[in-house]
């Protein structure tokens, strides 16, 4: 909406929220994928014996989504990335981890 | 009438955590719309504003609730493996699903990715609670952000739907249950 009223905006920190949330789901993505296809990785993202690898696997995306979030906000927190850009980015990234999770999509990149 | 302590672990985790979850989605949906559509938009007090932004807020957390109990407390008692020589499975969900060929699948495919995408609810959900905490209603000015908004609202709804549905699916065909029994209601019964 082009508005004479509308208030300048900074767009880096919301940007920045947004493709952070996409890395930690793209990241979460991969790790599930790594962990399901190599069996050593698995024995490491076995953090906590109970939950098995899901706790490595989720505790790292976590830590990513998080480090990712607070590296983007401090490099735009006043500016205005390209936001089409960023949107892009972060719906490829999202598409992709949605996928990795997928277990049939999974197993066809493993060849099972 | 009685019910087990993981069985109550369960219902707080899909029916309190999840299922209020999934009711909560309506209302965030509407809200977004209404204050931050690009024209006609409503304009709320600053108490509408913050409940808003607070109603987002509890939605996160409700998420993080679902997935931190599920992982960390159901998930467990679901994966444990029996002992050697063990032929009544009820007590390890896991195992008696994958016993059979006509129920591997809700395993194989729908525990696994459970599992994986419902992580993906509290980190869209905290992102669109921290955008509408910073922006308020001026996404209504920033078409870029408002979209990105309703995007990850819709990919925590996709999120919540998956593991919302496998979870009750799961639990009709290998309940999680064991533990001290809880008594709900006391009753006296005249045959």
């Amino acid at each position: 909406m082009s508005d004479s009223s509308a208030p300048k905006l900074v767009s880096g920190p919301g940007a920045a929220a947004v493709l952070a949330a996409a890395i930690g789901g793209f990241a979460l993505g991969v790790l599930a994928l790594a962990a399901d296809a190599i069996s050593p990785l698995a024995r490491m993202l076995n953090f906590w014996n109970p939950t098995g690898p899901l706790s490595g696997v989720t505790d790292v995306a976590i830590t990513v989504w998080f480090a990712s979030w607070f590296a983007l906000s401090r490099r735009w927190v006043e500016r205005n990335p390209n936001l089409q850009r960023v949107n892009l980015a972060a719906a490829l990234l999202l598409v992709g981890g949605l996928l990795l999770t997928f277990p049939p999509f999974m197993d066809l990149l493993q060849g099972k | 009438m009685e019910i087990t302590f993981r069985e109550v672990m369960t219902i707080v985790h899909g029916m309190l955590f999840g299922a209020l979850l999934l009711l909560s989605f309506a209302g965030a949906a509407i809200g977004l719309y209404a204050i931050s559509a690009s024209t006609n938009s409503w304009t709320p007090s600053r108490g509408q504003r913050n409940f808003f932004s607070v109603y987002l807020a509890i939605m996160a957390l409700l998420a993080w609730a679902a997935v931190l109990l599920g992982a960390y407390a159901i998930y467990p008692w679901y994966r444990a493996h029996p002992p050697a020589g063990t032929l009544d499975l009820s007590g390890f969900p896991q195992r008696l699903l994958l016993s059979k060929t006509s129920t591997a699948g809700w395993h194989d495919i729908g525990m696994e990715w459970k599992e994986h995408i419902a992580w993906l609810a509290p980190i869209s959900l905290t992102a669109v609670a921290y955008m509408f905490a910073h922006y308020g209603t001026d996404l209504r000015f920033h078409k870029p952000l408002r979209n990105a908004v309703f995007a990850l609202l819709v990919l925590g709804f996709i999120a919540a739907s998956v593991a919302g549905f496998f979870g009750a699916m799961l639990n009709k065909f290998a309940p999680v249950r064991g533990g001290p029994n809880v008594v709900i209601m006391q009753e006296t019964h005249e045959r």
